[in-house]
């Protein structure tokens, strides 16, 4: 007699969740098995990965990834277009970081003035995000909603200190959420009930557990996205059904171990290959874990978690 | 746990009065009341309902066109409850009847749960008057189960009611029912479903403290395992929802009690 092997269904499933507009916008979620069990139920989308854009040149990234976008690092609009026509990114994430106070301190008409300029360089879905400073954002957040109307933009990130206004100025321009909540499954739950009651549709929110990198408490980052999407499948608990964001390309590129050279730390081998190879490493857990959106920066470790992905789908 | 709402009883003068006169105001403010506090299912006590053998049905269409849920049709009046599941739009599940029991005159409602295909509440008592302990409880809870398959009913279509006797006059009771709600699920493999009546146990005492012990016993019967329980749902989900926070069977978060 044939093996038949056993498989394990779930009363719940993960929302289906479109971002962007026309042609180029970008499904994920929608699986109602954990990640990758097609053989066990379904997995219509898979999930996607954004290139990180700032709004501002990088000083403090490391040479390996600071490298590959000189020439356009300078100017956000042609990073954003350098991404999507020769890295082929499917979505951009643009990261107002010089709103930050400590960091330039832009104003939220300028950084909307920003993102209009990207928004009409590039069509492919577009996340933005603050600085995670709660109150500028709140500020910034507001404004960058409004230019960015009728575009089906990802804007965040909401967190308990500032959700109510980030929220209603989504909610008002038709903007999806990224709701952020600090290594506490119970709290990221709970972010996700207020922000509902603020009348907020349940299907337009992603979850951002907060990342972190591979040796800097990764398996925090992956054990609370396992449990959300326990939950959301076998619990079937419609506060936690919402696809899960990992901010993966932040967290790696500051660590120690994707900058210190091999002339210092022979044993460690080559740091080029040693730097892409930990983000694509810490993107591929989270997969695992849940994820179903990533934000990444070097092109060759997105190149490779495509290529793991494709495989597995 | 699923929450049978209790409140359209005809015990109650409002339901008894509009039953009376067909009047589906009340009647579907109440099933409606009960839906939005967290029942999943909806009980319709129409007692014997003598020469209004067309009661049951109007009550399960009352309901349902207000309600999406199953109805716990709840008479000893055997045409009325055949009429009842006639009526009933299956569409949110199978209807429940309340219910058999091991007294030979409340065998024919084996027959109409098979020929409906609906699920049933077989009350663990039999001719000789009321069982003593959990033991003699699942005896009879046994001998019903093998005459459910002789009529065809299916075990997961049965759920096993111990009976709960009242705290104020059989004391020691209380506890015999939820041992019978463990052993219950041993009966079966997977375990059978069990149910019982929850506000019996607090019959008979003072109004105020009613919710107190109903709740209370509700807490030990879901930890032994309960399936479902017959009861007012405004007063029950919170002591639901926070058992299943306790249980780890829903993920907490300050608002639970508002999801």
């Amino acid at each position: 007699m044939a093996f038949t092997p056993p498989k394990e269904t779930n009363t719940g499933k993960v929302y289906s969740v479109t971002i962007g507009s026309g042609d180029a916008a970008v499904t994920i979620g929608g699986e109602n098995v954990l990640p990758f069990h097609g053989f066990e139920g379904v997995v219509p989308n898979k999930p996607a990965i954004a290139f990180d854009v700032l709004d501002t040149a990088p000083v403090d990234w490391p040479d390996t990834v600071r490298e590959v976008y000189a020439g356009v690092s300078d100017d956000p609009v042609k990073w954003a277009k350098h991404c999507v026509e020769n890295l082929n990114a499917k979505a951009v994430a643009l990261r107002l970081s010089s709103t930050h106070p400590d960091n330039g301190n832009r104003s939220a008409a300028e950084a909307a003035e920003t993102v209009k300029r990207v928004l009409d360089a590039v069509s492919v879905p577009l996340i933005i995000l603050g600085s995670n400073h709660a109150e500028k954002d709140a500020d910034v957040l507001v404004k960058v909603a409004e230019v960015a109307k009728g575009r089906n933009c990802l804007i965040g990130k909401a967190q308990e200190a500032n959700y109510k206004t980030v929220a209603a100025a989504a909610m008002a321009h038709g903007h999806m959420l990224v709701a952020m909540s600090e290594l506490d499954i119970n709290l990221s739950k709970q972010l996700n009930i207020m922000i509902t009651q603020l009348g907020f549709n349940k299907e337009k929110v992603i979850i951002d557990p907060m990342c972190s990198a591979l040796g800097y408490g990764l398996e925090y980052t992956y054990t609370v996205m396992e449990r959300i999407r326990l939950a959301a499948l076998t619990q079937n608990d419609a506060t936690m059904q919402q696809p899960i964001l990992g901010d993966v390309g932040m967290y790696v590129w500051k660590i120690k171990e994707v900058s210190a050279s091999e002339e210092i730390l022979p044993a460690w081998g080559a740091m080029k290959e040693r730097g892409i190879g930990w983000e694509a490493q810490t993107a591929a857990a989270l997969l695992m874990a849940g994820a179903e959106l990533l934000i990444m920066r070097h092109p060759e470790a997105v190149a490779a978690v495509d290529a793991f992905i494709n495989e597995l789908m | 746990m699923l929450i049978i709402g209790e409140k359209l009883s005809i015990i109650a003068k409002r339901v008894r009065e509009a039953m009376m006169r067909r009047d589906k105001g009340p009647i579907q403010e109440i099933a409606k009341a009960q839906f939005e506090k967290g029942a999943g299912m909806i009980d319709a006590n129409i007692g014997p309902a003598e020469g209004a053998e067309d009661l049951m049905a109007w009550m399960v269409t009352t309901i349902q066109e207000v309600v999406p849920a199953p109805v716990c049709l709840d008479t000893t009046n055997y045409v009325a409850l055949e009429e009842g599941l006639k009526a009933h739009n299956n569409e949110w599940g199978r209807p429940l009847i309340n219910s058999t029991s091991n007294d030979p005159e409340r065998f024919p409602i084996l027959e109409l749960t098979a020929k409906y295909n609906c699920d049933v509440i077989a009350l663990t008592v039999g001719k000789g008057g009321l069982p003593a302990d959990a033991e003699e409880r699942t005896e009879i809870a046994a001998e019903l189960m093998g005459r459910a398959l002789e009529y065809g009913v299916p075990m997961e279509h049965i759920y096993l009611d111990p009976l709960v006797l009242q705290t104020a006059t059989t004391q020691d009771q209380a506890l015999k029912v939820v041992q019978a709600i463990k052993m219950f699920q041993d009966l079966n493999d997977p375990p059978m479903k069990t149910v019982v009546g929850l506000s019996n146990i607090s019959n008979g005492c003072p109004k105020h403290i009613r919710h107190i012990l109903n709740e209370h016993f509700l807490t030990l019967l879901i930890y032994e395992g309960l399936s479902a329980a017959i009861a007012d749902p405004a007063e029950i989900i919170t002591t639901v929802k926070t058992v299943d926070i306790l249980m780890n069977k829903t993920l907490y978060a300050h608002s639970y009690l508002e999801m």
